[in-house]
């Protein structure tokens, strides 16, 4: 297949996908009813209701999300030349997760509850644990020379924020340990339409520099040294593909959770759908292949028939750990990340 | 100006941290010309990676100074250095998903653009690299369906895009089997007279080395560089006194090294050509002195015919006739038993 029609039918997957998560859900609304509202027409307002201001903007979220995970991961699977590494190999996600754990056990889960000041404390919170994290990565990175070891770091940063919420949880309040394990289920539907416009925003401008990026990460596939040899300032690009991810990594948590396992899942996916490793049209594709599994998730997790919305982790999860041991298992005989 | 294509001036090479530095070789006048395949040779831990990774500008010189085309290489930009000088490196390739053409084709992103974008003029360079390096009916394929050698191939059409004057590789052939390893270094030898490109290299292979060098380069912990035509160097005897350990000989008739065994007896041959080279070999496996002349203790003669038997005289032994090695080695060493 060519390249434009790879694209395409992965684009018209994301469309059919992002329509099936508009129409199903407890509340099924059927297409014509859809139409008219996208038509402008007079619809009851239950049904707007539901597709503007529930469903719109939670498909919005699942796309970039997915699409922010998938590339974060894919970035970093690429630098670290790892195909286990994804968007929490840096203790970002643990970062945000330490933000969020010390505002709500220290405040107290009240706010958490608080209408409107709840989510933006969250949100404020979570993003000031990962930018902490992702600012020291950067930071060290201009001291370490050893993508290795600049792993391990990341890691060990991961682990101590872990720890540190560990100590927190035993001096903290049942309620409280509630609000906060309710944050680490993850959901895409704590993005309002106010809240949009920052999320969006900061993804979509992230998401612009990765696709800037195929040439210095082709090189870096291939190594540091070989990178250095065919003209890469190696340094520089590791600098802008830590930046670029630990940036989609860190929005992304503080929006919508830790999502598990769609940073480390979808490259895989891509590049078997794709059949190579050219960043050229491995990074659309795996944005594309990154939104869709997130809005497939998405709308398992509002089943109809499900009471209630299935906590996102939970299916991300179950999707995305059978891949990765599909991963490990056939690694040596596709012989590639 | 001059005509090398690389040259040192009392170059030091090692590593340095903060407040130590640690020099492996000091006062180093390298030069390699167009036209130029030069061997690199040299135990392991000698420094041939890091005099390799210190002309490649990958580590910084530690003293002196190194030119590329007349340039300080302390001056080189990655990018100048990339149109300048191409490696093969010993790293394990992890783009194994590649096809060859799509490896090939990375070697031109040193002249492309933003977004790396071939032109005409790229395809055709990509075309010829895979020519030269006898890949077209593989160039689709991908890497992970490459035999070894084809691999290595593949590299080197990588850094023959690149149009660089100078090639480094370090050790190409360290993994291939002996047909591979000649390739290899044919494919290389023909670079240098048909392309004028300098090619570096890094091998344990003395035999291709005494084959195919033009130069070669003998480095070792503690010892003064040596630098010469390889077969100057042998007959001065530097290749042995570099690789010289216990337990190993050189013997420079063969360019070949030996293990040194406690020769036990001399043993005279009466045969000649093939059957009585590998007779010697045998002999020698075993510890046995094969030199021996008419005064030796043990005669063994290579009768002549079809099937040749080996008959064991001597002076203390009864004459036995065995009609394979294997049984003419065992019927010595129970000899030797007794």
């Amino acid at each position: 297949m060519r390249k434009g029609q790879i694209i395409f039918l992965l684009f018209s997957i994301a469309i059919l996908l992002f329509g099936l998560n508009l129409i199903l859900g407890p509340v099924t609304i059927p297409l014509r009813t859809l139409f008219n509202l996208l038509k402008g027409g007079n619809v009851d307002d239950l049904s707007n209701n539901i597709v503007f201001q529930i469903r719109f903007p939670q498909t919005l979220t699942a796309i970039f999300a997915g699409a922010g995970l998938a590339t974060a991961g894919l970035l970093m699977q690429t630098l670290f030349r790892n195909p286990l590494a994804g968007p929490d190999v840096l203790g970002i996600t643990s970062g945000a997760g330490l933000g969020v754990a010390v505002i709500t056990m220290f405040t107290g889960a009240w706010i958490v509850y608080m209408p409107q000041l709840g989510v933006v404390s969250l949100i404020l919170s979570a993003m000031a644990g990962a930018m902490v994290v992702l600012l020291t990565i950067l930071a060290l990175s201009q001291r370490i020379k050893d993508n290795a070891m600049l792993l391990i770091i990341g890691l060990m940063m991961g682990y101590i924020s872990s720890a540190i919420v560990g100590v927190l949880t035993v001096y903290s309040t049942a309620e409280n340990l509630q609000a906060f394990t309710l944050w680490g289920l993850g959901t895409f539907s704590a993005v309002s339409w106010d809240r949009m416009n920052w999320f969006a925003g900061v993804t979509i401008v992230a998401l612009v520099m990765a696709m800037l990026l195929p040439k210095p990460l082709n090189m870096l596939l291939m190594g540091e040294r070989y990178a250095s040899n065919l003209g890469l300032r190696v340094e520089r690009a590791r600098f802008i593909v830590l930046f670029c991810a630990g940036l989609l990594t860190a929005v992304v948590t503080a929006f919508c959770g830790p999502i598990a396992f769609i940073g480390v899942a979808t490259p895989h996916i891509t590049r078997l759908a794709i059949g190579g490793s050219d960043h050229r049209i491995l990074l659309p594709a795996n944005m594309l292949i990154g939104a869709s599994v997130a809005l497939f998730c998405n709308l398992i997790a509002r089943m109809p028939g499900v009471e209630g919305a299935l906590p996102i982790n939970a299916v991300t999860s179950l999707m995305g750990a059978p891949i990765v041991i599909w991963v490990v298992l056939t690694r040596n005989k596709r012989k590639y990340l | 100006m001059s005509t090398n294509l690389l040259y040192t001036n009392d170059l030091g090479i090692g590593y340095s941290e903060k407040n130590s530095q640690k020099l492996l070789h000091r006062h180093l006048n390298l030069a390699l010309k167009p036209g130029e395949l030069i061997c690199m040779m040299g135990p392991n831990g000698a420094g041939k990676s890091t005099l390799l990774k210190t002309l490649a500008g990958f580590i910084p010189l530690q003293e002196g100074n190194a030119f590329i085309n007349d340039q300080s290489i302390m001056t080189l930009k990655e990018k100048d250095i990339s149109q300048m000088v191409s490696v093969v490196l010993t790293e394990k390739l992890t783009i194994e998903d590649f096809t060859v053409r799509q490896l090939v084709s990375l070697g031109r992103y040193p002249y492309t653009g933003f977004f790396g974008r071939l032109t005409d003029e790229d395809q055709k360079i990509i075309d010829l690299a895979i020519a030269d390096t006898g890949l077209e009916l593989f160039s689709d394929r991908k890497l992970s369906q490459l035999s070894d050698g084809e691999k290595q191939k593949a590299m080197i059409a990588k850094a023959l895009a690149q149009e660089t004057p100078i090639m480094i590789l370090d050790e190409p052939t360290a993994f291939l089997d002996l047909p591979g390893r000649i390739e290899i270094m044919r494919l290389l030898r023909q670079l240098t007279v048909h392309k004028n490109k300098g090619i570096l290299v890094t091998t344990h292979d003395l035999e291709q080395t005494l084959r195919f060098a033009d130069k070669l380069w003998l480095i070792a912990q503690g010892k003064e560089m040596v630098c010469g035509a390889p077969e100057d160097l042998l007959l001065q005897g530097y290749i042995e006194s570099f690789f010289a350990r216990e337990g190993i000989l050189f013997d420079s008739h063969t360019g070949c090294f030996r293990s040194d065994e406690d020769y036990s007896e001399r043993i005279q041959i009466i045969g000649k050509g093939i059957t009585s080279y590998w007779v010697k070999n045998a002999l020698e496996r075993n510890g046995f002195n094969p030199g021996g002349n008419n005064k030796a203790d043990i005669q063994i003669e290579i009768t002549s015919g079809e099937d040749p038997e080996f008959v064991i005289t001597g002076t203390h032994v009864k004459e036995v006739r065995t009609s394979s090695i294997e049984s003419m080695l065992h019927e010595l060493k129970k000899n030797n038993n007794n």
